[in-house]
């Protein structure tokens, strides 16, 4: 089969232009806020992918750790973002790897803080007259 | 296919893309599909801050239906063109 037209500028509709993209590592970001670092074997035209050691990127302020999670399938709804890494890039933001461990605990004390502000936040919407709607990203689909 | 054609019309220009989790990403614009799915090279995120991990994401593939606003280039945009477009797109029935 000709793949040059797959790799050369001439761009395919929808879910096919990340053909190009096929065995690539990619950083794949999710509706439900988890950031996935995987090769990308193979999709379809709803946007279903299938990532190969792949693992999970959790960020906590500046640190960060990676968690193995293997093989996945995503369904195609679920994801916000597909992208192409350059690990030589500048970087502003400097992070600093922890370990396993250490992470989750950070990221549960993060979601805990943040439980605490979205509450209040409803609290003050409520008692404005507000209806509260929730996350759009979670909610609206 | 109104706004497909629109945006296939700013490939090539400079746009900030805000997604529904608030996460505000800016770009060069290199693609669009029938969905809105963008393509953009050159990405960088504008608060590095608050999301470090994307830094080293150099192009992205942004799917359509996540997004909450695409700002423009205000010069690249035909306003009085763009009015007149969705006016008639709107007025004339489809030729199916």
């Amino acid at each position: 089969m000709d793949l040059s037209i797959v790799n050369n500028d001439y761009y395919l509709s929808g879910m096919a232009a990340l053909v190009g993209d096929i065995d690539k590592q990619l950083m794949i970001m999710l509706r439900d806020g988890r950031t996935l670092i995987a090769y990308l074997r193979s999709l379809d035209q709803f946007g279903n992918l299938v990532l190969h050691q792949a693992f999970e990127r959790i960020c906590v302020g500046r640190q960060y750790a990676d968690i193995p999670r293997g093989l996945f399938v995503i369904r195609g709804e679920n994801v916000l973002l597909i992208g192409e890494l350059d690990f030589h890039q500048p970087i502003r933001v400097q992070l600093v790897e922890v370990t396993i461990e250490e992470i989750l605990k950070l990221q549960k004390e993060d979601i805990e803080k943040k439980g605490r502000i979205e509450k209040l936040r409803q609290k003050a919407m409520i008692e404005h007259g507000l209806i509260d709607e929730g996350n759009p990203i979670e909610e609206h689909y | 296919m109104l706004f497909y054609s629109f945006f296939k019309s700013l490939v090539g220009k400079d746009v900030v893309i805000e997604l529904k989790n608030d996460l505000s990403i800016t770009g060069t614009l290199h693609s669009v599909d029938q969905y809105l799915n963008v393509k953009l090279t050159e990405v960088q995120v504008l608060d590095p801050e608050k999301y470090p991990h994307i830094q080293s994401v150099t192009s992205a593939f942004v799917r359509g239906s996540v997004i909450r606003y695409i700002q423009l280039p205000p010069d690249d945009v035909d306003t009085q063109l763009l009015q007149e477009a969705t006016r008639k797109e709107v007025t004339q029935p489809r030729k199916e």
